[in-house]
């Protein structure tokens, strides 16, 4: 019984991960119906920023906020540089575009930083939090931190005018720009938040996976299973759909399937919402007229 | 008469196709111009034209001056609110939220809050709405909230393009005594587009007939209802 509270615990700790990453992607889909693959490696070369700040002395606190605001720069450069261009392009240009835009982090993660396995800090070590058995100060702290994330970007748009012309921008570009709101900007700014977002689960993560130029692989692929789950078009549900593929993760990997294959998971759960039911959970059913 | 809009030779393209083929019309300050015609004679193309939301050629001048403005966020930070065809809903936002979009690029915020009450005054039906998410609104209402939208611009001209279209008489005769009292008490000067001739000349000082992306006439609004070759030729009534 400890133990399957433990499996638990630590599938909340990771859930968070994978619901503000899934988050990140479903506030580009939004926008663009398109899913950002270079998502994790994105978020993987954050991480290496902040460990090389870390590396050169920076205290933790600092070298978070400085990646998270380099991030939310470099997601808004990219927009404007790299994805803008291919705004009219097909699809499977944009596609193409951010497989490519992967491999670059990638191999730029491995040439400026190594490809051997670097430990990350973590600034919740010490003891469990609140004599809680299950998880560690770190998993505790993750977990905090996914939930901070996530109340900080509904509150943006929740409540903020920007946060209100972003989300105008994503549903009716036409009638946005028509009260003046600038829908190319809103856009680069999406970008930015999802880096920023990325930024802080993959700071999140590292404890756990330890740092590697390809630690967001299998990341990315939970993020995408529960932005799946939930409901692409969803942000609650991809939140939700994130937790939940964390904690049914650890679970099934530590009774079901085995460690060694529970990547797989992820898998057949993409491939079983798709077929089962294509718009999630919560998403909404999409019917074109053709 | 002094013209706030004025277009001269106004070209549009929507890709390499030209839609309009240089016209020219004036917009009087402080008066209702209307644009009329059949389908496809360019009458929302024009509009587009005018908010940059296609390519054009050609000379506007708005104010007096050459609109250069090449975005339509620009033409809208100039003071212009175009409530589009199709009502251009937010539709998943509440009601509130759209209003709210409507006065996005003003700073003023104790006028904001004080032309949302105006708002309610001339359509208290939004008010009872306001929290309802704008999409589950009925046609007539969707309308008044793009028109409301439009006013907290706080613009100096107004683009109308088909506010009666798919609604039911006693609406349309509802939206268009209000547009007359927007027009009377707030100074607004309006560019209306509409199939309606008839209901459009009524409101209207000025009006342009066009065809094919051409105009064929254009005047006093009465006098272009007294012109009987006009009216059968044109407006089938």
């Amino acid at each position: 019984m400890v133990e399957l509270f433990h499996q638990l615990a630590s599938g909340l700790a990771l859930g968070g991960v994978y619901a503000i990453t899934a988050l990140a992607l479903v506030m580009i889909f939004q926008a663009t119906q398109l899913v950002n693959f270079a998502q994790g490696e994105m978020a993987m070369f954050s991480t290496y920023i902040a460990w090389w700040l870390m590396q050169n002395g920076w205290d933790y606190w600092q070298a978070f906020g400085v990646t998270v605001v380099f991030s939310f720069v470099g997601g808004v450069v990219i927009e404007r540089v790299v994805v803008r261009p291919f705004a009219q392009a097909p699809v499977l240009a944009s596609v193409i575009v951010f497989i490519g835009l992967s491999f670059i982090f990638n191999a730029l993660a491995g040439f400026f930083f190594g490809y051997s396995v670097q430990s990350f800090d973590t600034p919740f070590d010490g003891r469990p939090w609140f004599g809680n058995k299950f998880m560690s100060a770190h998993e505790s702290g993750s977990v905090v931190v996914s939930l901070v994330v996530l109340a900080l970007v509904f509150a943006f748009f929740r409540f903020t005018p920007l946060g209100l012309a972003m989300r105008a921008a994503a549903q009716n570009p036409a009638s946005a720009r028509l009260v003046g709101v600038r829908v190319g900007w809103m856009l680069a700014l999406g970008w930015g938040l999802a880096a920023a977002i990325g930024a802080v689960a993959g700071m999140m993560a590292a404890p756990i996976v330890y740092l590697d130029p390809n630690m967001m692989g299998g990341i990315l692929l939970y993020a995408f299973a529960g932005a799946v789950l939930g409901g692409i078009d969803n942000p609650w549900g991809a939140v939700f759909g994130g937790f939940t593929v964390g904690i049914a993760e650890n679970l099934l990997g530590a009774y079901v399937v085995g460690e060694e294959v529970k990547l797989s998971v992820a898998l057949i759960i993409i491939i079983g919402v798709l077929v089962a039911k294509p718009s999630g959970l919560f998403g909404r059913r999409i019917v074109a007229r053709v | 008469m002094s013209a706030i809009l004025a277009a001269r030779g106004l070209k549009a393209f929507y890709g390499q196709i030209e839609a309009l083929h240089g016209v020219d019309f004036e917009v009087e300050e402080g008066g209702v111009t209307a644009l009329l015609g059949a389908n496809g004679a360019g009458k929302t193309t024009t509009l587009r034209a005018i908010s940059a939301m296609i390519r054009r050629e050609g000379n506007l001048e708005f104010r007096g001056k050459r609109m250069t403005a090449r975005a339509p966020e620009d033409v809208a930070r100039l003071g212009v609110a175009h409530v589009p065809d199709g009502r251009g809903t937010f539709t998943d936002l509440t009601v509130e939220e759209n209003l709210r979009l409507g006065a996005y690029v003003r700073r003023d915020r104790a006028a904001v809050k004080a032309d949302f009450q105006r708002i309610f005054g001339y359509f208290p039906r939004l008010a009872e709405r306001i929290h309802q998410q704008a999409g589950t609104l009925s046609g007539g209402e969707q309308q008044m909230l793009a028109i409301s939208r439009a006013l907290l611009l706080k613009p100096s001209l107004l683009l109308l393009d088909e506010p009666s279209f798919g609604l039911a008489p006693l609406v349309v005769a509802e939206i268009f005594r209000i547009l007359r009292a927007i027009n009377e008490s707030e100074g607004v000067s309006i560019l209306i587009v509409e199939q309606n001739a008839n209901l459009a000349l009524d409101l209207a000082t000025r009006a342009y007939l066009l065809e094919t992306g051409r105009v064929v006439v254009g005047g006093a609004a009465s006098a272009i209802r007294a012109d009987d070759s006009v009216r059968r030729a044109y407006l089938g009534y």
